[in-house]
């Protein structure tokens, strides 16, 4: 379909030219520190890139390593431009995202992005942290037991369920969808552990009507990218996965994962990331041909096929059924590698590696001429997106 | 702490008029003290008007649920013993966008994990009542 010409200044301008990871895990030896370290050091042998030509750092607010201690491991050089986005899993393309604006914007050449995460040991859990008393918007949730971030989505899921039909068959279709990619992706941490439906249907309740294989792992392990411009990721090693478009999304009245309390809750912060990416590329929807959805719940797939635009609201559930998230044959193959929920979750941060290989034509659950691949980052929190394109 | 349950800090400046207002068997709301527009949680300005003055206004305490899970462990060691238990979203029946996340008991000193999770739908009638805690008073949903 025809567009409008974009405004977008960094459309194809950049591309992610390198990626690393660590192995994925629970209880690994090493340190947060120095799984970053190693992750950013792989992505930059992978680019071909000296690591003291790294002048541009970009990293989640929640990640635990400073820049001035990943710069003094991995030997980066001058650093000018270094930033942060919040709103923990909502962060993972807004790290890429702005790094490829300050790359395009002559801020810096060569940028890196990780996370970097032990979250394997349940004592880590952020939710367990509570404070005994709360003075922030916690305290309209929690003294009420609605405590982990799977009750914050379940409120909203039991809605979902109510106002448009969706069932647990939806669920269960993309918790089955993300085991059988995992099986083929020899890095991921449960590829060996087969998932029935009626696994599904047995497995206990976390918060109802959500189970354990709704939600995310929990995992040691880091990964990170090299963003560099167009011209220079054409002479590096790897075929370039273009930045084609970019956008963070935070709606009016929105409150992360408690969104309880507006006119529409159920209409995230996707929509907002979405409109903004949509009117920036040169492409739609239809020409998607894989997606990586941040799965830390298995109904944040169905919102996120809805905010961004894949099918009518409402119609998140249906879509998951007959096969159609799954690779090879499904319309739109999501999180090929296994996603947070099979493979890793390391806040959403493989699932950009992943949008990444595809573009490559590296990944195991490899989509045929995947030319434009999505990615997707925290859906009922502050949010952000790219589309990966394999040309410029 | 005495019980180990999560609960507000009562001397925040933004929300304290809402705690003392259970205390006194009263479920308020914020509304701006300029333009009148009611809005929960609370904060320091109206995002409507940009004015920053607040008033605390009375509401029916009647509401209908909106939505609702149970909850299973992995808790905290306090939500665990009671666990599973439910927890719901209340919609006010005067302004069905001011919510509030609540548990359904049979009364003021019912339990959380004390009405059949099967028996609840959304949209059923509930009434407010109030459970003391330590030193707090948090609003709690009957059947109406
Ligand atoms: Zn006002």
């Amino acid at each position: 379909m025809a567009r409008q010409p974009s405004s977008g200044l960094i459309k194809n301008k950049t591309a992610v030219a390198g990626i690393g990871q660590t192995a994925f895990g629970k209880g690994l030896a090493d340190t947060e520190l120095s799984l970053a370290c190693q992750a950013i050091s792989s992505a930059l042998a992978d680019a071909g890139i000296h690591p003291s030509e790294v002048d541009g750092v970009a990293s989640y607010t929640m990640e635990p390593n400073r820049e001035v201690d990943v710069a003094r491991n991995v030997g980066l050089g001058e650093i000018t431009w270094f930033s942060q986005v919040g709103f923990g899993g909502g962060a993972g393309c807004g790290v890429v995202g702005q790094a490829a604006m300050a790359v395009a914007t002559g801020q810096c050449s060569v940028a890196i992005a990780w996370r970097a995460r032990k979250r394997a040991d349940p004592t880590s859990r952020p939710w367990a942290q509570a404070q005994a008393r709360l003075a922030d918007s916690s305290q309209w949730t929690r003294p009420f037991g609605v405590i982990r971030p799977v009750d914050e989505i379940a409120l909203l899921t039991r809605r979902y369920m109510h106002e448009y039909g969706g069932t647990r068959d939806h669920l269960a279709n993309i918790a089955l969808a993300f085991r059988k990619h995992a099986s083929r992706n020899p890095a991921s941490t449960m590829g060996h552990k087969p998932m029935t439906r009626d696994d599904y249907m047995n497995a206990r309740w976390i918060s109802e009507p959500l189970c354990l294989f709704d939600n995310c792992l929990e995992t040691d392990g880091a990964l990170a990218v090299v963003v560099v411009s167009a011209e220079r990721a054409r002479d590096l090693k790897q075929p370039p996965a273009y930045i084609h478009a970019f956008a963070q999304g935070l709606p009016p009245q929105h409150q992360t994962m408690t969104n309880y309390f507006n006119e529409d809750p159920l209409r995230g912060p996707a929509w907002t990331a979405a409109r903004r990416m949509w009117e920036m590329a040169d492409v739609t929807p239809a020409d998607v041909k894989v997606a990586q959805l941040y799965d830390a719940f298995s109904p944040l797939i169905i919102l996120s096929l809805e905010g961004y635009g894949f099918c009518a609201r409402g119609d998140g559930g249906p879509f998951t059924d007959d096969g159609n998230i799954e690779w090879p044959n499904g319309r739109l193959p999501v999180n090929t590698s296994g996603g947070g929920m099979s493979e890793a979750y390391v806040h959403g941060f493989n699932l950009v590696l992943e949008g990444a290989r595809q573009i490559r034509g590296t990944s195991t659950a490899q989509v045929e001429g995947a030319d434009v691949s999505l990615v997707t980052s925290g859906e009922g929190v502050p949010t952000s997106a790219i589309l990966f394109t394999k040309d410029a | 702490m005495e019980t180990g349950w999560l609960l507000p800090d009562l001397s925040d400046p933004t929300a304290s008029e809402f705690w003392l207002g259970c205390a006194r068997g009263e479920l308020l709301v914020q509304a701006c003290g300029s333009c009148g527009t009611r809005r929960m949680p609370p904060r320091p300005m109206c995002p409507r008007c940009r004015s920053t003055d607040v008033r605390w206004e009375p509401t029916s305490g009647r509401g209908r649920i909106w939505s609702f899970i149970v909850a299973h462990p992995p808790l905290l060691p306090a939500f665990s013993a009671v666990a599973p238990y439910n927890a719901i979203v209340v919609e006010l029946d005067e302004a069905p966008t001011i919510r509030f996340v609540g548990n359904l008991v049979t009364g003021a000193d019912g339990e959380i994990n004390e009405i059949d999770p099967a028996t609840i739908t959304i949209g059923e009638p509930v009434r407010v009542v109030f459970h003391r805690i330590d030193d707090v008073t948090l609003p709690r949903w009957a059947r109406s």
